[in-house]
């Protein structure tokens, strides 16, 4: 308590600011402030305008790649040749590699964790500034060798760069995998900041379970960025070895083993896998709390649920290969296990329906991507049941049924969770409100075209559509010109979130400080923050207690009562 | 009543079921997509549910709820995992009927190109479309001569990786005449999409009429008479024998399936990849007692010529007491009874 009463004494609490008032985007101007700047927030923007550029080339890969499917349903149109069946393989191998790599890793913990965490610790950055600073680099320097990746030649080897394949096509694959590497550096680099500011700059008052869950998840995807993605950068390795070298490691012809590089890939994949998801479930958390305005129900078991998914998650990379000829009993362990990792998904989603029960539910524009993501991710989570049983995965692996269930989950779980948290900080981040109404119809475009493009591929899959095909049966046209129409509902749908935000940047009106009355600390400070993130510290109490913010009609958002929230603190010591 | 299944023509979901392990798979499919839809919809509705009985009344609202109940926690984790633990043994045991090669399954060796299969029976006879006997219980070994490609039939439920460097195997047994869509499911390339052939399933009369019309592939040799020539031609005999003495090299007599011992102490039983391994790459496992002094003969020795070396060696170990590549018998049995997943 005595923390909590020196701050009291020590003056006036938050309030609104003049317009005058200097924050951490107008607080130096120049490139070099930009490019040299170690403030956490600044290189968050920064992330931002690299990732969603590279979202829009992959995105749009995949609109390219499904006009082509469409077209192919028209032969005379669009005959197939071995131009066109390059051209396809060219555009599903960069839409992968550049989405996985280049935009779903690093979305959520690059951007919106560097611009969020340390605010809601009440700290005034990351504990190693400057490694931050870093691992925007090297994600810079990753999508530059990436850029060379597309003009010299493409590369068609799939994300997955499977052996002895990628060992032996003529496009740039080392250069790739050099691009692949040093982008894990970047996630590196900031699971290791993320780790060691959780752990160092929590402030007084904020013991492990009074932390947002957000950084729980944060945490737990920290953790797998640290201990995984060197194995992939090990493996990217032993394949340039291969190619550069001719040192037999997977390919048969110089004694490899195909199948080893397999293991390597997805001892690292699947836990990223993870890296992408769980810190959306981290948004959700709070999106639930701050929308349903009352306390996360169960929260210790979101959060223990983020970390059991972080260290299950190690443990199933084999149920990728059910069919490559691995045993029957490593097949029969990894589809257990595989399965139990339904359990703590499962847990969290019945946790953020039982915080609905009894809250007040407002459905602003981050709530209705919230509810978006429990109908996406219990899709995405109950066709992973399909896939981990064993007799299952025979007819669906590497058919359409898994490229849907994986969109599901990492397309439609993990976007719109980003976009739902991008929607809630925003008026953090930028200082603006943005346009309600136009971010809801581009909320309705998105759900209706995500479900219209990806759930009839559970039918195609099943049916028997190969994945990764340039060409189909008749049978299928149907399939395939039904999800086309759908990825173009859903791309409109993006591009007015796209219009939304820069409308909002230039004409929204300006945002209060706390416009949806969450009480996690970066809702204790200016919007947008100052260079130094708060006028003066905050004060800590339960992340998810509401009641002492009093909504302001005057201003459109909430107001702090500090003896209420002090009151609040004491009852709940009791 | 799996007969009635399996013999279901093509749902919403699923395409028909042509084979014996199809009804057990749609079986365990169609619960999971009930389960599923059970819990979508269930979760769906309690949101729904919540979003119009919990609608914010006023943004003054200062609602209180329940924060936390243990007994509720591991009450709704309960049923969770008492299904997936179904699935997860009723996949495992749908998943030992589809690999495990029954005994008596006829032999065809699928070699897998960029961008084409090579189906070879028995009897020397080849083709690029696959043709099998109706209502028989078929064995595939698989081998791939470049990258990986995959297996793939939908309406007989079946999927094997053909992996270079390795011979994997499955099996099924087609149920009723006709042609059904050979899918390459690993990506290879640029042809992968074109990677597209036929299995055709016809009456036992129509089969053999049709290896007859096929010709001969190994001239008139069966594998096994191929890999004698092999012994003969290629130096072999130099330095193994076949009656069982140890030359420089230990004797090829018994040593199919038998479990050999290393310098090193280790031990592994001989089967087809380990004749390959030490065919191509003799140095990694030298037999205790013997040196390390075998050439490789990588580059000089066809994987067919491998495959009948593998199978002479069968053919002389009384370790070994499964099927050799032969021609297709007139006098096999035909299994209507089915597979093991069939008697379920």
């Amino acid at each position: 308590m005595s923390v909590i009463q020196d701050q009291v004494k020590s003056g006036g609490y938050g309030g609104q600011h003049g317009p005058g008032e200097t924050n951490y985007i107008n607080h130096s101007k120049g490139v070099l402030s930009w490019l040299l700047t170690l403030d956490h927030k600044r290189i968050g923007l920064m992330y931002m305008v690299a990732v969603i550029t590279a979202f829009l080339g992959g995105g749009l890969c995949a609109i390219a790649l499904r006009t082509m499917l469409y077209l192919r349903a028209a032969p005379d149109v669009a005959p197939i040749t071995a131009g066109t069946q390059d051209l396809y393989n060219q555009l599903f191998t960069l839409h992968g590699a550049i989405l996985v790599f280049m935009f779903i890793i690093p979305a959520v913990p690059a951007i919106l964790g560097n611009m969020i965490l340390p605010l809601m610790l009440g700290a005034k950055d990351v504990a190693f500034p400057r490694l931050n600073l870093l691992s925007w680099y090297c994600y810079m320097a990753g999508a530059t060798l990436f850029l060379y990746v597309l003009l010299s030649g493409g590369l068609d080897t799939g994300w997955t760069f499977y052996t002895p394949y990628s060992t032996s096509t003529t496009t740039s694959v080392a250069a790739a995998t050099m691009g692949a590497f040093v982008l894990g550096f970047s996630s590196i680099l900031t699971g290791l900041n993320f780790i060691a500011t959780i752990h160092m700059l929590r402030p007084a008052g904020m013991g492990w379970f009074k932390m947002p869950l957000f950084l729980w998840a944060l945490y737990a995807t920290s953790i797998i960025q640290v201990l995984a993605t060197p194995v992939l950068a090990i493996t990217l390795l032993l394949l340039c070895a291969e190619t550069v070298l001719h040192i037999g490691i997977f390919d048969p012809a110089l004694g490899g083993d195909p199948v080893l590089f397999q293991h390597f890939f997805w001892f690292y994949s699947h836990p990223a896998v993870y890296i992408m998801i769980l810190p959306g479930m981290g948004i959700i958390s709070e999106l639930m709390a701050t929308f349903c305005r009352r306390q996360v129900f169960g929260y210790s078991f979101i959060a223990f649920s983020s970390i059991a998914i972080a260290l299950l998650g190690f443990l199933v990379w084999g149920h990728h290969m059910f069919t490559s000829g691995q045993s029957a009993m490593a097949n029969a362990v990894f589809s257990l296990i595989t399965f139990s990792v339904a359990i703590p998904s499962a847990i969290k989603i019945f946790n953020w329906l039982a915080t609905m029960y009894k809250g007040s539910i407002s459905l602003a524009t981050p709530m209705l991507y919230a509810l978006a993501f429990i109908w996406l991710f219990t899709i995405g989570g109950l066709t992973g049941v399909f896939l981990g049983a064993l007799s299952l995965d025979i007819m669906a692996h590497d058919t359409y049924f898994v490229v849907a269930h994986f969109h599901y989950v990492m397309v439609g779980s993990m976007l719109t969770s980003f976009i739902g948290g991008m929607y809630y900080w925003w008026p953090k981040m930028f200082g603006k409100m943005y346009n309600e109404t136009v971010a809801k119809i581009a909320w309705g475009l998105i759900f209706v075209g995500f479900n219209l493009t990806f759930f009839i591929q559970f039918i195609a899959g099943s049916q028997g559509m190969p994945r990764r095909y340039a060409d189909y049966l008749p049978e299928f046209a149907f399939y395939h010109k039904f999800s086309t129409v759908g990825s173009y509902v859903l791309a409109i749908g993006l591009f007015v979130v796209l219009f939304n935000w820069i409308h909002s940047l230039i004409y929204g009106r300006k945002a209060p400080q706390n416009p949806w009355g969450g009480n996690t600390l970066e809702w204790h400070t200016s919007s947008p923050p100052p260079h130094e993130n708060f006028h003066e510290d905050p004060l800590v109490t339960e992340p998810y207690e509401m009641r002492a913010w009093d909504y302001d009609e005057s201003i459109d958002g909430y107001v702090f009562d500090k003896d209420k929230a002090i009151e609040l603190d004491q009852q709940s010591h009791h | 009543m799996l007969a009635i299944l399996a013999q279901a023509e093509k749902t919403l979901f699923l395409p028909p079921a042509r084979s014996t392990v199809a009804g057990a798979h749609d079986g365990l499919y169609n619960f999971v997509l009930w389960m599923s839809v059970f819990w979508l919809v269930l979760i769906a509705g309690v949101m729904i549910y919540f979003v119009i009985k919990y609608r914010r009344k006023s943004p003054q609202d200062k609602p209180v709820g329940p924060t936390h109940s243990t007994a509720i926690e591991l009450g709704w984790t309960l049923p969770p995992l008492i299904l997936v633990m179904i699935i997860f043994v009723w996949g495992f045991r749908g998943f030992m009927d589809m690999n495990q090669v029954p005994n008596g399954a006829y032999q065809v060796l699928v070699s897998a190109s960029k961008w084409s299969w090579t189906f070879t029976y028995g009897g020397g006879e080849n083709d690029s479309v696959l043709h099998v006997p109706v209502d028989t219980p078929i064995s595939l070994v698989l081998n791939s001569t470049d990258v990986i490609h995959s297996f793939y039939v939908p309406d007989f439920r079946v999927k094997k990786d053909v992996v270079p460097g390795r011979y994997n195997k499955t099996w099924f047994q087609a149920t009723e005449v006709g042609e059904y869509n050979l899918f390459c499911a690993e990506y290879c390339g640029q042809g992968h999409s074109a990677m597209v052939t036929k299995v055709i399933v016809e009456s036992r009369e129509d089969f053999l009429a049709y290896l007859v019309e096929r010709g001969k592939w190994w001239e008139g040799e069966s594998p096994a008479e191929v890999g004698q020539t092999v012994w003969v031609e290629k130096g072999c005999k130099q330095c193994h024998s076949v009656d069982g003495v140890d030359g420089t090299g230990p004797t090829w007599k018994d040593v199919f399936g038998s479990e050999r011992k290393f310098a090193d102490g280790s031990p592994r039983v001989a089967d087809e990849e380990y004749i390959r391994e030490s065919v191509l790459n003799p140095g990694k496992n030298v037999v205790q007692g013997f040196d390390n002094v075998m050439p490789t003969f990588q580059g000089q020795i066809k994987d067919p010529e491998i495959t009948g070396v593998i199978e002479y060696l069968k053919s002389i170990s009384t370790h070994y007491d499964g099927q050799l590549l032969e021609p297709f018998p007139v006098s096999v049995p035909a299994e209507n009874s089915g597979s093991p997943g069939a008697q379920e």
